[in-house]
């Protein structure tokens, strides 16, 4: 038993189990069977079995976790690869993000304060809409929960990939450009995946959307929390 | 490879060294990703000396945030609390930010056409 236990196991485990859901999800073709969600589920359930700790758990798991940072230094290439689209439509571009940004944050604040959530959920929700890498260190940085946080930016995702394109043409949003940029600004990761299956071109507005809207919220949610009163 | 991770860790070791040395609230490896867009646009670097390691960490970020997620479990009672302030709160929040995102830029995108 204690060979489970050990940091070389649980890596390996952690390993497989994303693969084996990836392989799941393609098999079965269910965008809702999301690898990050499943794989977290399986480990979950796996931990509660045999009586593994967390605290066992966090170790191999840090060495994981370690090269979420790294992850998001490297979204700067396609930051670069898009600077020529991000150039010629700067002002749409840069509104549309602020207002998304701004509107995002605020919105989920107010209606869990509201709802009575408790400040640590609140700072959790705050950065819901941006790549999980990116809401991870911005929700640890302001004192939240970040692992809530990283369940909730997965569900937002699949959620946005799922009714994204129906509520943007309810919206009577029908540019390519500001329906890819939207879903990158909302969906992240998950939402460009989504509409890269459209065409490249919509991908890549996804993913100015998702870069632009991770870098403006990491700068605005302390500030606006602050002014909400969180 | 190794060429590749100096890179990067080098832009995020800079960014961290931002944040410690001014104080500023924005996570490190935001600085680093600007620093690397930077550096990559004034042909400092070029893309062939980050480009495949780069695409390798976009492309199995879902990995890397499997265990955060894990750490889930020892919030369970909280979910319990609020979940329906969660759930309610994300739905109608994400809606609003496809609507506002999507319009805002149509507006400008007109606006800009017209002059």
């Amino acid at each position: 038993m204690q060979f489970i236990g050990s940091d070389i196991f649980l890596v390996a485990l952690t390993f497989i189990v994303y693969y084996g859901a990836g392989r799941l999800r393609d098999f079965t073709g269910i965008s809702a069977l999301h690898p990050v969600l499943v794989s977290v589920a399986v480990l979950i359930v796996f931990l509660e079995i045999t009586g593994i700790s967390y605290e066992q758990y966090s170790r191999p798991g840090s060495m994981i976790e370690f090269w979420l940072k790294p992850a998001i230094v490297a979204l700067g290439l396609p930051l670069y690869t898009q600077l020529r689209t991000i150039r010629k439509q700067l002002v749409p571009i840069f509104m549309c993000e602020l207002a998304g940004c701004v509107v995002g944050i605020v919105s989920v604040v107010l209606i869990a304060q509201w709802m009575g959530a408790s400040r640590e959920v609140i700072i959790s929700l705050a950065p819901k809409s941006v790549t999980n890498a990116i809401a991870i260190e911005i929700t640890g940085h302001l004192g939240g929960i970040p692992s809530l946080t990283a369940s909730i930016v997965v569900l937002v995702g699949l959620l946005g990939a799922v009714v994204g394109l129906k509520v943007l043409s309810f919206g009577n949003i029908s540019s390519p450009v500001a329906q890819g940029i939207s879903m990158g600004t909302a969906a992240h990761v998950i939402g460009t995946s989504r509409v890269n299956q459209l065409s490249e071109r919509y991908g890549a507005y996804a993913t100015v959307g998702l870069i632009l809207n991770g870098v403006l919220t990491s700068v605005l949610a302390g500030p606006l929390l602050e002014i909400l009163g969180v | 490879m190794v060429k590749q991770c100096s890179v990067i860790f080098g832009c995020l070791a800079v960014g961290e060294f931002i944040v410690w040395l001014t104080g500023i609230s924005i996570p490190g490896s935001i600085l680093g990703m600007l620093l690397l867009t930077a550096l990559l646009e004034k042909k400092v670097i070029k893309v062939e000396d980050v480009g495949p390691m780069c695409r390798f960490l976009v492309s199995n970020m879902g990995f890397f945030f499997v265990p955060p997620g894990v750490a889930l479990m020892l919030y369970f009672d909280i979910i319990a609390d609020s979940w329906l302030a969660i759930t309610v709160a994300t739905v109608v929040s994400t809606a609003l930010v496809l609507l506002v995102t999507g319009r805002v830029h149509q507006y400008f995108r007109h606006a800009v056409h017209r002059k």
